[in-house]
């Protein structure tokens, strides 16, 4: 029985069957996501659509709504699910630090003042609104991650303690400046703070498509980082003998996570959560190395925001909850809940 | 092929730690450095494992410069037991063993069998196949330091680097982290044990390195080396030297202290 039971364990930590199962959970939540709705499609109806439109031949407004207005929209929300919490493990995994995630370097902060300048200036500056949202949102986390890595820097290496308070000093700062603009534009005031709240509403192929090129790099620099972050997890001088390019693998993940965040919120806007409480919940339930928790957390990223969104659009239909709040309200007492466990369990 | 060190001059800003230290290393022995606190101890451990530079004389290991090796390749030759070892929560022991293939490996390659093969002898010589599966964390200090002595030899080095690695540990955990060592380099590999207690290092020693600020002042087989003269001059405090078979046993004198 024991043995049975350390088997199992076993298994659990190395065999495919986690990700089997969890991609099985991602592509059933994805055709429930898609079948409900103002108009209900059953599931078997949205395989059909699915399959139609992969054959290339559209019919009827089925087929409309499916291509059209919800696969864009759950497709975009997996993509921004798995970047958040792919970004968020390896925040995590590079500070050793469970709480680390590219939010707390100002990713969001910047984001939401960039966006909330052309939101407000677009009228006046006409460069500004043709930049647009997405791509000020973009430009901003990356600077200020960037600002916040160069404020941080000490020689070759980049200290945690002082990144983390570069970037939440940074971040502060960048949000009184938000909170200025909208106090001061009050008639953009809740343009401004949907998008910092976040939301799928505007999805689309287009942005699905501007996502897509700088997922996938990003994806496969994080799902190759697995042996390198576990090793780091020995602390940098065990990895460096272990021959570990310590500082350039740091550096190299920091901004991969952060170009993955930054398109995550130049799409959907600041949805909080994702990346703290994902990572958290795939590794209390299948381990702590990363070679599983990186390409794990990815997929239950996607699976998350997907039922998030879902709860977005349906629970006040016809109305739309920002997604950003659903996490925040389901993902806060979740991760509370994880944290006590994680006590008692250790 | 030895692990060779001559004049070897280092420290941190403008102070020489290690003034003039010479060191040799060959494959079947273990030798102890012992010596003071500040005598350069640690910072021999330090530019061995290159985390100081080399300000004066050199270093080499079989034949080539310290400097000219890659990490992997350094990696594969020359393995560290930490001062003090970090084991991230909720890993297993054998994960954590299996860490010291990654020179081996690098950072992509999947694992083979001749890894799962050494990291399975490595949790073999240290008496830890039995706890492979169980997280590390809940293991005592004695049980954690053997794991992190299984991940050093599971890189298959050639030179085994051993930072005081019976602080905190009992006497059992003590003589059994030097024995496992022993054992090691019986099958050919080399140690060198950066120890605090003379007659731990006396009893588990082939030979002894006594550094005092930064030079070497004796070396050879311990009986030779820990005469009571000498040892009071270098700790600055009386002591008397027994003779036990052929190993030095030595005492403190509180009455002259």
């Amino acid at each position: 029985m024991a043995r049975a039971l350390a088997r199992q364990g076993a298994a659990r930590r190395t065999g495919p069957g986690p990700l089997l199962v969890s991609g099985l959970a991602l592509a059933i939540v994805v055709v429930a996501a898609i079948s409900v709705g103002s108009v209900r499609v059953l599931p078997g109806a949205v395989l059909g659509a699915l399959l139609d439109g992969v054959r290339g031949h559209h019919s009827g407004t089925v087929d409309t709504i499916v291509w059209q207005l919800r696969l864009p929209r759950v497709l975009l929300a997996s993509l921004v699910g798995a970047s958040l919490a792919l970004a968020g493990a390896t925040f995590q995994g590079v500070f050793r630090n469970p709480l680390a995630d590219p939010y707390l370097l100002g990713a969001a902060s910047g984001a939401g003042f960039g966006a909330s300048v052309v939101l407000v200036f677009a009228g006046a500056v006409p460069w500004l609104a043709h930049v647009g949202v997405g791509w000020a949102a973009f430009a901003c986390a990356l600077a200020t991650v960037a600002v916040v890595a160069l404020l941080a820097r000490q020689g070759r290496g980049l200290p945690a303690v002082s990144l983390i308070l570069a970037g939440v000093v940074l971040g502060s700062s960048l949000s009184a400046a938000t909170s200025f603009l909208m106090l001061a534009a009050r008639d953009r005031a809740a343009g401004i703070l949907s998008w910092l709240l976040g939301s799928f509403a505007f999805a689309s192929w287009d942005r699905v498509a501007a996502m897509l090129p700088l997922l996938v790099p990003a994806v496969l620099v994080l799902l190759l980082a697995g042996r390198a972050l576990d090793v780091m997890q020995l602390g940098d001088e065990s990895a460096a003998q272990l021959g570990v390019p310590v500082e350039a693998v740091k550096l190299i993940l920091l901004a991969t996570a952060t170009l993955a965040t930054a398109a995550a919120v130049s799409v959907a806007g600041v949805i909080g959560f994702v990346g703290l409480v994902v990572p958290h919940a795939v590794r209390l339930a299948f381990g702590p190395r990363h070679v599983r928790l990186i390409p794990l957390s990815a997929v239950w990223g996607a699976i998350f925001l997907v039922l998030a969104d879902l709860c977005a659009r349906t629970v006040l239909a016809p109305a739309e909850i920002p997604v950003g709040i659903v996490t925040a309200l389901v993902g806060g007492p979740f991760f509370l809940l994880l944290l006590r466990r994680q006590r008692s369990g250790s | 092929m030895s692990l060779e060190i001559r004049a070897l001059r280092a420290g941190y800003g403008e102070q020489d730690v290690l003034r003039s230290c010479d060191l040799r290393l060959e494959p079947g022995e273990v030798v102890g450095v012992v010596g003071p606190n500040g005598a350069g101890k640690s910072t021999l451990v330090r530019v061995l494992t290159r985390r100081l530079p080399v300000r004066g004389g050199s270093v080499s290991v079989d034949g080539r410069p310290l400097d000219r090796f890659g990490r992997l390749e350094l990696a594969r030759k020359m393995a560290v037991v930490p001062q003090l070892p970090e084991l991230p929560a909720g890993y297993t022991v054998r994960e954590l063993v299996s860490m010291g293939r990654t020179p081996h490996l690098g950072l992509l390659r999947p694992e083979r069998d001749e890894d799962r093969r050494a990291v399975e002898a490595a949790l073999r010589t240290t008496d830890t196949l039995r706890l492979a599966d169980r997280p590390a964390t809940r293991l005592s200090g004695g049980e954690r330091q053997r794991v992190v002595l299984a991940r050093a030899l599971a890189q298959s080095p050639r030179y085994l680097l051993l930072d005081e690695p019976t602080n905190h540990l009992d006497l059992r955990y003590q003589v059994e982290v030097l024995a496992f060592t022993r054992r090691e380099v019986q099958r050919g590999m080399a140690a060198l044990v950066v120890l605090h207690d003379l007659n731990l290092a006396a009893s588990a020693c082939d030979r002894l390195v006594v550094l005092q600020e930064g030079r070497n002042v004796a070396e050879g087989p311990p009986a030779r080396v820990l005469t009571a003269p000498l040892v009071s001059r270098v700790y600055g405090t009386d002591v008397e030297v027994h003779a036990l078979g052929t190993r030095p046993l030595i005492v403190p004198r509180f009455d002259r202290a």
